[in-house]
């Protein structure tokens, strides 16, 4: 192991270093696809399909990691989403019930199993594979009960919106002006309380060296987005959960004792933190995200079909691990699990677009997912 | 014992070192067929090590010395090869699979079998025939995990023999046994020694060592400080050769202030969570003040930790007693509980209960405190790291950074970590549970120091240690425990290597 070095956002020196050598990843797989496809793939069009592809894995991934991180895991994410996804639509269009409730009663699901799931796991002590397998089955049985196994159209436009919208030009630039605004505020706060707190000299100029890479990540977005149709919503929804979740594990006791109790459980119990309350939470938290996402895979689809969401949960399993977590608990980044959706969702989109046939995109996507852990373990080792 | 036969083991100037530490020293030991020869000493003696150097878990070429069966030197390099010289360890720690038979355990990995495929009826016989030999009324198609401790070890036992041991060693094998477990041992291991099987025998209890040996051994601080018959010794005489030792003058000369009681606790019982009507702890009651060290000494298995743990709301099975802080009764049900009366406890083997390895020097001493330190709800980084670095500089861990992940420290810098992190929610009573095993002198003598300095400053100190002279130097007061119960208490004037052991082993 290296030494450590302070560095925002990640953890310890060799995370920021797994997390640059996946953008060094993804930035290949993105121009060898563009090569491929002569100049489509990294076309703004493709770009924002792209995005709008990894937003609804994204963010039931954050969610994943925080689980992960803990320790624990969830394989019923994919029918949740289908379960509360489909509650939504019901509400809506044969329920009547307005735009709001809907949406609080597909969030209201996903806690309501997290809570489930989390009593079972952490008070019942029953092991988190086999109660959530258990869910994993149980609700896709809920969804095609509740449904009557037929698919739900939904008419309501505004709820559309949160998988069909865009942001106008202008408000996307805004918002992109927003970001630049706020990573440059906490870079100057981050090196004044370097010296407030007597750590040293307060090093703005390295800080704000440090934040010109992002800034430029952000204009390229919103430039590659505008110059389509604009931010989609989706993406924008998948940002903020993404900022949500980077600032709860960085940034909150919560966070904290999330990697506490996945890096070892009797330290972290002997310390005095009541880790089956914090496990109980993070299910809950996640049910929170994957009831978001149903919204948004719902809005997207135009309606909600029992079989909704199949294998999304291994998705967001894969792109927790390719970002560097690990299942036994304790390592992990919601900025990697982020980047390991985005891959996993380039693979997705580059490979349709050379017509690879289906079969060998799914060969292609596993032996991936085995080779980044396998790469990831002989790194760890040296 | 006829002088005239060869011993069937031979062990010479065996010497191991390990990194900074020399835990045998030219230990020499010998064994001969049919014999019952006790191995005694000080936890830390190299009693353990000096048996993983005949079993193969230390292979050859890693030690120094020859081991020598049947006038051959060996060289084992797995256990395997020791168990073909006819070698069999029954360690402390059960090692059956709970999950499978009896008859399943005793052949693990030597199944009579064809082409792979078990011959179960020749199994379940020639279980069944080792368990009648044993005198055993166990079905060998039962579950291990049905049977209790006792008879687990009894199973081990079979175990060995069906390896057709000539030499078996037994690591504390009466530790988790009751008294009618124990002699029913006794009696096999008597009919063993009738059959010409030669036995090494490792425990703490002086009474049966004194009831079973032909021979003892006494090792000290990986020494062979004597070998004589039983009927040559007396207790006294055992224990004087375990602890006879100066007591240095590493230790700082203060006398303490006392203030207050901080805690005291009445009636504490501890029952072991696999074998519900055994108590760890047994009705054991004491108080400490402010300002001072309360050393808990006992051998392994005494209930030490266990004390501690029940105390702090930390044990996992049933506990019975009142705890009370500052002269208020509390209940006391989880360690954040003990947390918010001001108690805190380094606790032993830091790898296990005390670090997360994988995380930071910060990450580490923040977590006990982080509400405290950092913010209720929001984490501010620079105030830990600022409460860590102080903590670094007091306790002077070495380290390059407060950024430094856990895991890359040495044992000392480690073991300050956790301190540092205990330290951090500013106690009021500190439980310190064997807080210099395993680390150098120099960080040993570190936290002497600061232990005496926390005292100083009016805390209330309860230390368990397994080193006589680390209890005796630093405490102002000893309490001694033998298999649970309160066996002894001596001022600091009072204290003697020979009486604490004395009352450790239950001997008068």
């Amino acid at each position: 192991m290296s030494e450590t070095v302070e560095k925002s956002g990640f953890k310890i020196e060799t995370s920021a270093l797994r997390a640059y050598t996946m953008l060094g990843a993804l930035i290949l797989i993105w121009l060898f696809f563009h090569w491929q496809t002569g100049g489509t793939f990294l076309s703004s069009g493709n770009l924002s399909n792209l995005m709008l592809q990894t937003s609804v894995t994204g963010i039931l991934a954050v969610g994943m990691l925080m689980l992960i991180i803990a320790g624990q895991i969830d394989l019923s994410v994919g029918s949740v989403l289908a379960l509360a996804g489909g509650v939504a639509a019901i509400s809506l269009t044969n329920w009547g019930y307005g735009l709001i409730p809907s949406i609080l009663l597909a969030i209201a699901v996903g806690v309501f199993i997290g809570l489930i799931h989390g009593i079972l796991t952490a008070y019942g002590k029953i092991p988190a594979f086999i109660v959530t397998l258990g869910g994993l089955l149980a609700w896709r049985g809920a969804i095609k009960g509740v449904s009557r196994s037929e698919t739900v159209a939904v008419a309501d436009q505004t709820f559309k919106t949160f998988g069909q919208g865009n942001l106008t030009i202008a408000s996307g630039w805004f918002l992109a002006g927003l970001a630049i605004l706020a990573i440059l505020f906490l870079a100057y706060r981050r090196a004044k309380s370097q010296k407030d707190y007597g750590l040293g000299e307060a090093d703005y100029k390295g800080e704000m060296v440090k934040t010109i890479l992002p800034i430029i990540g952000i204009v390229a977005f919103a430039y590659a987005m505008n110059s389509s149709n604009g931010i989609p919503l989706p993406v924008l929804i998948f940002v903020i959960v993404a900022i949500f979740g980077v600032f709860i594990t960085n940034s909150t006791t919560f966070g904290r004792y999330l990697y506490a109790i996945g890096g070892n459980t009797d330290a972290a119990r002997l310390s005095g933190i009541n880790t089956r309350l914090n496990i109980l939470k993070v299910y809950m938290l996640l049910g929170v995200l994957t009831g978001i996402a149903a919204i948004v895979f719902t809005a997207r689809q135009g309606s909600a079909t029992p079989d909704a969401g199949g294998l999304k949960e291994l998705e967001a399993i894969a792109a927790c691990v390719i970002g560097g977590a690990s299942l036994m608990g304790g390592r992990g980044t919601v900025f990697g699990a982020c980047l390991g959706a985005l891959i996993m969702a380039s693979l997705d989109n580059g490979m349709s677009l050379l017509n690879i046939r289906d079969f060998v995109q799914e060969i292609i996507k596993g032996s991936i997912l085995v080779s980044a852990v396998g790469l990831d373990m002989i790194g760890r080792k040296n | 014992m006829s002088q005239s036969k060869n011993p069937i083991l031979e062990m010479r100037s065996i010497v191991k070192e390990f990194p900074g530490v020399k835990a045998l020293d030219g230990v020499t030991f010998d064994l001969f067929a049919g014999e019952f020869h006790s191995l005694v000493g000080e936890n830390g003696a190299g009693k353990s090590t000096l048996m993983k150097t005949l079993s193969g878990v230390y292979p050859f070429g890693t030690y120094g010395g020859d081991i020598v069966i049947d006038d051959e030197i060996r060289q084992f390099k797995t256990i395997r090869d020791s168990e073909k010289a006819g070698v069999a360890i029954i360690f402390q720690e059960l090692s059956l699979v709970k999950e499978l038979t009896v008859g399943e355990n005793i052949f693990l990995g030597k199944e009579p079998s064809k082409f792979g495929v078990i011959n179960w009826s020749e199994l379940y016989q020639k279980a069944s025939k080792l368990l009648k030999d044993l005198h055993l009324p166990i079905d060998p198609r039962t579950p291990v995990g049905n049977l209790g401790i006792g008879q687990q070890q009894l199973v081990e036992i079979a175990k060995a023999l069906s390896q057709d041991a000539k030499i078996l060693v037994l690591d504390e094998p009466t530790a988790a046994l009751t008294e009618s477990e124990v002699e029913t041992l006794f009696e096999i291991l008597r009919e063993l020694k009738a059959r010409g099987v030669g036995m090494i025998y490792i425990s703490h209890k002086l009474d049966e060592v004194f009831e079973m040996s032909d021979r003892i051994t006494v090792l000290r601080d990986g020494k062979t400080v004597g070998t004589n018959d039983a009927k040559d010794l007396t207790k006294d005489k055992v224990i004087s050769l375990m602890v006879g030792r100066e007591v240095g003058d590493i230790f700082p000369q203060t006398s303490h202030e006392f203030g207050e009681t901080a805690l005291e606790v009445r009636h504490i019982s501890t029952f072991d969570p696999d074998n519900p009507n055994k108590k760890l702890v047994n009705n054991v009651s004491f108080s400490v003040k402010k300002g001072e060290v309360l050393g808990i000494s006992g051998l392994m298995g005494a209930g030490r930790s266990e004390l501690l743990m029940s105390i702090f709301g930390a044990w996992q099975g049933k506990t019975e007693g009142e705890v009370l802080v500052g002269g208020q009764p509390v209940s006391i049900k989880s360690p954040s509980e003990a947390i918010k009366y001001g108690i805190g406890f380094v606790t032993e083997d830091r790898k296990r209960f005390g670090l997360l390895l994988e995380q930071t020097i910060v990450d580490n001493m923040s977590l006990a405190g982080l509400k405290k330190i950092s913010g209720a709800f929001i984490t501010h980084r620079s105030r830990e790291t600022v409460a860590a670095r102080e903590k670094m500089q007091s306790l002077r861990v070495k380290a390059n950074s407060p950024l430094t992940v856990a895991g890359t420290l040495s044992g000392g810098n480690q073991q300050k970590v956790v301190l540092g992190k205990w330290l951090l929610i500013n106690p009021k009573v500190l439980f310190l549970d064997e807080p210099t095993r395993g680390i150098d002198v120099g960080a040993k003598q570190e936290i002497y120091s600061e232990i005496n300095k926390l005292a100083k400053e009016g805390l209330a100190i309860v230390m368990v240690s397994s080193e006589l002279p680390e209890v005796l130097g630093l405490s102002d007061r000893v309490l001694v425990l033998h298999e649970g119960k309160l066996t002894g208490e001596f001022t600091k004037s009072e204290a003697t290597p020979e009486k604490v052991m004395a009352a450790a082993t239950a001997t008068n």
